[in-house]
């Protein structure tokens, strides 16, 4: 803290940062390489003919000796996984045997679908996960907690996809409170411009309100229904990281200092646990994605999850491996995202 | 000199479902604005002692007493809402290491700050005119700096005048200092020291010093009480602490290590139970 | 050899074998190990909610070792004039759309359920532990190596990989079995490198090394009996997670093919009938909760005496 040159310090600093992020980066590349590696291997090597993987069995004899070239089977095994990379780096996944489309192209239209449905889902367990936690540890022992328990329980032993028929048969079969499945009513299908997909903030910035209600209305019980596994588990956490800071020395610090309880709970308490709070958080999304392939599936939700096991019940392999690249890729994103954001929420760390 | 705090036998005890623990048994003093040791064992109830009189003391854990009198004012009777304004406004408390004690994730200044405005709504800019004020009370050079500083970034020394400087600035009468110099290094906590004595006695303030340090507390303090397992063996006047006659006391006295007259083997304390059970 | 206070050993049938497991001096390390299990017991029995975790999975084995025995109706003989019938007497659980016996398809299925979880446990589990023993035992290039594969397949959320393997493998029961395998064992090679790293270090160890150990006996013998117990928290707690996973890949039509009365297969083919006869569709769902929070409940109580700093996944 001492005075000295302000620049050679700063500039030192700097190249320390870029050793970092270099490395950050080095590190997460060879993560995504390894990802390519493994759909490389599942597409090329695990079945006993991939040109027929890719093709399908329908397809006619020019098809599959096209394909067999373009596949470069015929080379030895590295080169073949550099051509891969580079189509992959080229945004090029191969194409459906479904749809006849470019994988790409099919993913970039249903991936706005489920990261809707995450987010929202995301949404609730947080707003929702994190007050519950609290309160399960400030009254540790006591009925908030108790209920806390339960309900994780209960989030880590049901089984998403029967929760989610269970969730459709109460609440559209018998209560008729929520429309069926589908994002939008079909009254409605077509209608709206897709701009980014999401058809919430679509049909919000085109000012179209009945459409937005009858998307909201038609998302409530997917995403409360994956949101509550997200509940489950930042509530646990929260209440984990809550009770270890409850138990440190700046806390009674703070009371003696004549802070409300209330200050030291969600002010003291809860500042220091937001920052290992965001890595889980992050982490829950990313379950998250991962849950959608059931939920989706389970109401027929047109986003990657659904087009992933329509793909999969169809044998199309570049579809099914696309869309792993394409899940495997938002993990690493998001994991990289939550590890910059904790370096820069913790002091100590930056 | 007038009556700060009186205590009149405060017990304190911790029941969980395996066992029953009395921390303080029916101990009894009271103090003016004087400087205060409080001298013991681990174990010997002196932190809970003072905690006790902060309302920190929470379930399992249960404190009772004849009464707890601060400034005329019985602390067991006050609900929760008026023990908050007392913590800091009237009594603080330092506690041992920097380290742990202060919040991670907020700077310094604003933790300082933010004692500040809780007892005198203040601005912003003028908690922290005042803030800078209480850092160079405290002999912390380039205060500004030391503002937007975390934690982390300072030396324990420095940690525990922030300390200081934060229980300070609302300006109580009686602070509570629980061992503050026994994370420090040697020669940093004579300067802690001599600071924590100017600014007592500048503000005609109590300071109860608890330590486990028996030669400190006698050159620090005006007066000293002796606990053991729960219970006060001694109260004398820290010049006359060679003169003190309850066994255990002289058994320490007896333990400390001398330069002049080294007595080629260290006595180790012989305990006698019947100190547990307590001699009036 | 001591024995504690005749007022501490507890009443029971065999108060010489109980004073000889609690003594506090064993004369022998089996004894000492035989006591440390049986307070440890003990421990466990204390947290009632654990115990009826171990509870269910000793039903889930019953039924399945006796299920054709307790079985009312065979799972796999169709009766086409009693399809979706509701829950009554001679269907406690109801038909489903073949006019099978759901009690009984549930019985059964729980020997598929108990096949998945006993591989991918075999499997996964040692491979985990090698490789992270290994990593964390031999440092340097080789650790960073094995911990870059770990991470790789940390990146695939789980069941999105083992869609894509049984999508080149083909679906059927062993195919599920080996694509959740190679999905979950990276968790355990993560524990136990990290315990590998913490005991490494250790006093004891250096002691063993200039006995003349060598590495193999150092990590076979010393580290890995102490990596055990985290490993088996972690295990029972993945359980559910598999079974979970497997009963998706079920639903999905990837995992055990019909007419095999997996649970998972059970609910997508009660799935159209969802609506009016819905418990064709639920009854199998209620089993697959019941088993995964028996191992929920084991796993905490596991924890909490095996393990108790690992608070909080």
């Amino acid at each position: 803290m001492g005075a000295g040159s302000q620049t050679s310090g700063r500039g030192r600093r700097l190249r320390r940062y870029g050793r970092k992020a270099a490395a950050l980066i080095a590190s997460v590349a060879l993560t995504f390489l390894g990802l390519l590696f493994v759909t490389f291997l599942i597409g090329r090597v695990v079945p006993i003919d991939p040109v027929l993987a890719a093709v399908g069995d329908r397809a006619p004899a020019e098809v599959y000796e096209r394909v067999r070239i373009e596949l470069g089977l015929h080379l030895p095994l590295y080169q073949q996984f550099l051509i891969y990379i580079g189509k992959v780096l080229q945004g090029d996944l191969g194409r459906s045997v479904l749809t006849a489309n470019a994988v790409t192209t099919d993913i970039l239209r249903v991936f706005p679908a489920t990261l809707e449905l995450a987010t929202v889902a995301t949404l609730f367990g947080v707003l929702l996960g994190i007050p519950t936690g609290v309160l399960a540890a400030v009254h540790q022992g006591r009925w908030p907690d108790q209920v806390l328990r339960v309900v994780g329980l209960f989030g880590y032993s049901v089984p998403v996809f029967w929760l989610g028929l269970m969730g459709l048969l109460l609440f559209y079969g018998r209560l008729d409170w929520v429309p069926g499945p589908g994002r939008l009513d079909v009254f409605y299908e077509g209608l709206l411009p897709a701009k980014t997909g999401v058809i919430l903030i679509d049909s919000a910035l085109a000012g179209e309100w009945g459409i937005f209600r009858n998307a909201l209305a038609h998302i409530v019980l997917p995403a409360a229904i994956l949101g509550y596994y997200s509940l489950a588990y930042i509530s646990r956490m929260t209440r984990s990281f809550m009770l270890e800071q409850l138990n440190q020395e700046y806390i009674t610090t703070a009371r003696v200092k004549g802070v409300s309880e209330r200050s030291v709970i969600w002010r003291h308490a809860l500042g220091n646990v937001s920052i290992p709070l965001v890595t889980v958080i992050a982490l829950s999304y990313g379950n998250l994605l991962e849950g959608s392939v059931l939920t989706e599936t389970v109401f027929a939700w047109p986003g990657l999850g659904f087009y992933l096991t329509q793909s999969l019940l169809s044998a199309d392999m570049n579809a099914v491996l696309g869309g792993t690249i394409v899940v495997g890729t938002v993990f690493i994103g998001i994991n990289m995202l939550s590890d910059a954001l904790y370096r820069l929420m913790d002091p100590r760390a930056r | 000199m007038e009556t700060l705090l009186d205590v009149r036998n405060l017990r304190v005890t911790f029941r969980t479902q395996k066992e029953t623990v009395e921390a303080v048994r029916g101990v009894s003093f009271s103090m003016g604005r004087e400087k205060l040791g409080i001298v013991g064992e681990s174990g010997s109830g002196k932190s809970v002692t003072c905690r006790s009189l902060l309302g920190l003391i929470r379930p399992p854990g249960r404190v009772a007493a004849d009464h707890l009198l601060f400034d005329g004012l019985d602390l067991l009777q006050i609900d929760s809402r008026r023990m908050q304004h007392i913590r800091g406004r009237r009594i603080a408390m330092v506690m041992q290491d920097p380290k742990y004690s202060l919040n991670p994730v907020m700077t310094v200044g604003e933790q300082i700050a933010e004692a500040y405005r809780i007892h005198a709504r203040a601005s912003r800019p003028e908690a922290r005119r005042k803030t800078i004020e209480m850092l160079e009370a405290v002999r912390i050079r380039h205060p500004d700096q030391v503002y937007d500083a975390y934690p982390h970034q300072v030396s324990g020394g420095m940690g525990q005048r922030i300390m200081i400087a934060m229980m300070l600035i609302p300006g109580p009468d009686l602070l509570i200092a629980d061992e503050p110099t026994s994370a420090l290094d040697v020669t940093v906590q004579l300067q802690l020291l001599a600071i924590l004595d100017d600014l007592v006695q500048e503000r005609g303030m109590g300071l109860v010093f608890i330590s486990h340090d028996l030669n400190l507390v006698a050159s620090f303090c005006d007066r000293i009480i002796i606990m053991y397992a729960g219970r006060i063996m001694e109260i004398c006047e820290a010049r006359d602490l060679h003169k003190a006659r309850h066994p255990y006391t002289r058994g320490l006295l007896h333990c400390l290590p001398r330069l002049d007259t080294p007595p080629g083997e260290l006595p180790v304390l012989q305990r006698d139970p019947a100190w547990e059970e307590g001699t009036p | 050899m001591t024995t504690p206070p005749a007022d501490s050993i507890p009443e029971g049938r065999w108060p010489g074998l109980r004073r000889w497991l609690m003594s506090t001096s064993p004369g022998s390390r089996r004894q000492a190990r035989l006591g440390r299990a049986y307070l440890a017991w003990l421990s466990f029995m204390e947290n009632r909610l654990a115990v009826v975790g171990l509870a269910i999975i000793l039903l889930l084995i019953t039924t399945a070792a006796l299920a054709p025995f307790i079985a009312p109706y065979p799972p796999n003989s169709p009766d086409l004039s009693e399809r979706l019938t509701p829950m009554s007497g001679a269907h406690w659980l109801g038909t489903d759309e073949l006019g099978r016996d759901i009690l009984s398809r549930i019985i059964f299925g729980s020997r598929l359920t108990l096949y998945v979880i006993v591989l991918v446990a075999i499997i996964a589990a040692p491979v985990g532990l090698l490789i992270g023993t290994v990593a964390g035992y031999a440092g340097g290039w080789l650790d960073a190596v094995l911990m870059r594969i770990t991470d790789i397949f940390l990146a695939f959320p789980k069941l999105i990989l083992a869609l894509a393997f049984v999508s080149a493998l083909g679906p059927g029961i062993e195919n599920a079995i080996i694509a959740i395998a190679i999905t979950s064992w990276p968790p355990y090679a993560r524990i136990a490198r990290a315990e590998t790293i913490t005991i490494r270090n250790a006093d004891f160890i250096k002691a063993a090394r200039l006995q003349g150990a060598g590495p193999t006996r150092l990590v076979w013998g010393h580290i890995v009996p102490l990596c055990l117990s985290s490993l088996i928290v972690r295990v029972t707690l993945d359980m559910a997670g598999i079974i979970l996973t497997a009963a998706g890949l079920g639903f999905l039509g990837l995992g055990a093919q019909p007419p095999l009365p997996e649970w998972g297969a059970m609910i997508s083919s009660g799935r159209k009938y969802m609506l009016d006869q819905w418990w064709v569709a639920a009854m199998p769902g209620i089993a697959i909760f019941v088993v995964s929070l028996g191992f929920n409940l084991l796993g905490d109580g596991l924890r909490d005496v095996l393990d108790p700093k690992a608070e909080g996944r």
